[in-house]
């Protein structure tokens, strides 16, 4: 039956659009939570995809990691050897290790330090698979030279500029080195900036540092090797304190730590639920006042043989109303906004398709929560009292 | 002709234990078809309660109601809803939906049973309302109506789904003589055509020569039929 829906969908509609003033600010409210819920997830999806935005640039099948490194950014090493005892393994053609630091990069400018990632590789490896470093490795093999992350923020200086000028020399850690290129990669929460290397230059970038403590084990598979084989294989064989990552656990992994052991998962979690209450209050208020206002109405037809299961319809389809009314104007904007925080913070916030069905579904929710609130709310609606 | 409103010994009260408040005493009453009753009395003489009584709006728990052969006392929703959906109510205030148009509100009560497709729905409605004398004000909201032309619109809006009874509290309060008197002489003109019932609660006295019978009631009970 259409009629079963579409009649108190069409007197909520009549009713939601005869008070436009009320109807506006009721979108407002809507549209508000709408926009907060979007920049929440915004944020902490450009969070999780920055954080992953170094190992997903990185060229192998299987990963060694201490089991003690909560991410990438804070590594624990181990020992060199035991990633060179994977070779091994028949399925396994080559490895490489892969250093990290964080250290402070001069402004070739200002002469302002600031901290960046820097990695240290093996110039003769394909381990990124960054187009703009694999032709520049060569050059990685003379002595302290690194290439620059051109999408480091812009508190490091206009590198490109200056690199154009033949201003190319800076210090790292306080060590002098020449930055003889650039690479595109990203920035993160964890490094604003990223330098890479090779492992002699890194070394002396960190004279702390030495060759046979690693970071992070690159280990690249025969092409007909079995990828969960391998792993197995190398997990009973290994040190019990190295995990043994495919490429998706090591972002997996990478995207756990930003949810969970940081604190700024939760953060981004409780703003998002934050959003759903003040949005919830707001629908709330509206059909709440709405049906006390209405009272009278709802009592009248009810008095003409309309059942309660009517009237309940027409609480949620105005909510429905209010949730699509509120969601698009709200969407829109918060596609404007993304535009706006990329500019500001240099991370990508996309408007994904996947974003916009769960907004949506969480704004239906919450606006489906202020139905169910509301409509205790219709019992004051009796017959029988007003006449 | 059988009644079609036939009440047994009603009594009904308000509150409980020390505090309880008589209402309706015994009132026995019963109306056959086509008939036009004028209920009269002082405030507070139960006149309200009765019609919403008889209206399934309010549930009475002693004595026996029977309206269009259904049992009101100790009913269930369902019964009361059959009930409500097969008579028009007229109310002191217009009570119209102020967000809908005339047509529209006239249109409310078909919504109701769906049996009518959305055209045949405004045709009929629309020629209540031009029965009514309204036929050039179908699109105006209550806002835009006079208080006459209002409950024109109410009176249109209790018989365009054809009722068996129309039951009607104190419709001419908020209207002066002649609107009052007009809104009336409709009421009683096309329900005389279509043989409905009709059960006016009032104690405006300019419209008792409207009635076929004029019942008093006085402190719950029925003066003389």
């Amino acid at each position: 039956m259409i009629g079963w829906f579409y009649f108190p969908a069409r007197l909520a509609w009549r009713q939601l659009v005869f008070d436009r003033t009320k109807l506006v600010a009721a979108i407002c409210g809507v549209l508000f939570a709408c926009v907060l819920v979007f920049m929440q997830l915004g944020f902490r999806d450009a969070l999780y995809a920055s954080a992953i935005s170094a190992p997903l640039k990185l060229n192998g099948d299987l990963f060694l990691m201490h089991k003690q490194s909560e991410a990438l950014w804070r590594p624990v090493t181990f020992k060199r050897s035991e990633l060179m005892r994977t070779l091994g393994n028949p399925a396994v053609a080559e490895v490489y290790p892969l250093y990290l630091g964080l250290a402070p990069f001069k402004n070739i400018e200002t002469r302002v330090k600031r901290t960046l990632m820097v990695y240290g590789f093996d110039p003769d490896s394909q381990i990124f698979s960054v187009e703009t470093i694999r032709g520049q490795q060569a050059g990685l093999k003379l002595k302290d030279t690194v290439l620059f992350d051109e999408y480091s923020r812009p508190e490091f200086g206009p590198l490109r500029q200056l690199l154009d000028n033949g201003r190319n020399i800076t210090e790292i850690n306080d060590y002098k080195i020449a930055v003889i290129g650039l690479f595109k990669l990203g920035v993160s929460f964890a490094a604003d900036g990223n330098i890479v290397t090779s492992e002699l230059n890194f070394m002396r970038i960190f004279p702390k540092r030495n060759r046979s403590d690693i970071d992070l084990g690159i280990i690249k598979l025969y092409p007909d090797a079995s990828i969960e084989q391998t792993q197995a294989e190398l997990r009973l064989r290994l040190n019990e304190f190295v995990n043994v990552f495919t490429y998706e656990e090591l972002m997996q992994y990478e995207r756990n730590y930003w949810a969970n052991m940081a604190p700024i998962g939760f953060i981004f979690g409780f703003g998002t639920v934050m959003g759903w209450v003040v949005g919830l209050v707001i629908v709330y208020q509206i059909l709440f006042t709405d049906i006390a206002n209405l009272r009278n109405e709802f009592a009248t037809l009810k008095a003409i043989g309309y059942e309660q299961g009517y009237f309940i319809r027409v609480v949620f389809a105005s909510a429905f109303f209010l949730a699509v009314l509120g969601f698009v104007p709200g969407c829109a904007l918060s596609v404007g906004l993304y535009h706006l925080a990329e500019s500001q913070i240099f991370m990508p916030m996309p408007m994904t398709l996947n974003k916009v069905t769960t907004v949506f579904v969480f704004i239906l929710s919450m606006c489906a929560m202020a139905g169910f609130l509301a409509i205790r709310k219709l019992k004051a609606a009796d017959p029988a009292d007003m006449f | 002709m059988t009644a079609i409103i036939d009440v047994d010994r009603l009594s009904f009260s308000f509150g409980s234990g020390a505090l309880v408040q008589p209402v309706l005493k015994d009132v026995t009453i019963a109306i056959r078809q086509g008939e036009i009753v004028l209920i009269t009395g002082p405030s507070g003489s139960g006149k309200t309660t009765f019609l919403t009584i008889i209206g399934g709006l309010r549930q009475a728990f002693h004595g026996s109601v029977m309206v269009l052969d259904q049992q009101l006392i100790n009913s269930n929703e369902q019964v009361k809803i059959k009930v409500r959906q097969q008579i028009g109510y007229i109310f002191q205030q217009h009570n119209l939906l102020k967000s809908l148009t005339a047509l529209q509100n006239v249109s409310m009560t078909l919504e109701m049973g769906n049996t009518l497709t959305e055209q045949q729905r405004l045709e009929r409605s629309a020629q209540m309302l031009t029965a009514v004398g309204l036929g050039d004000r179908l699109h105006y909201k209550p806002d835009q109506l006079s208080a006459g032309q209002r409950q024109r619109v109410s009176v249109a809006r209790a018989l365009v789904g054809q009722p068996k009874i129309v039951l009607a509290d104190e419709p001419t309060a908020s209207l002066d003589k002649q609107s009052g008197y007009e809104a009336v002489s409709i009421l009683k003109q096309l329900a005389k055509e279509s043989q409905t019932t009709i059960l006016l609660v009032t104690h405006d006295y300019r419209i008792l020569d409207v009635a076929d019978r004029v019942v008093e009631l006085e402190d719950g009970v029925i003066k003389n039929t």
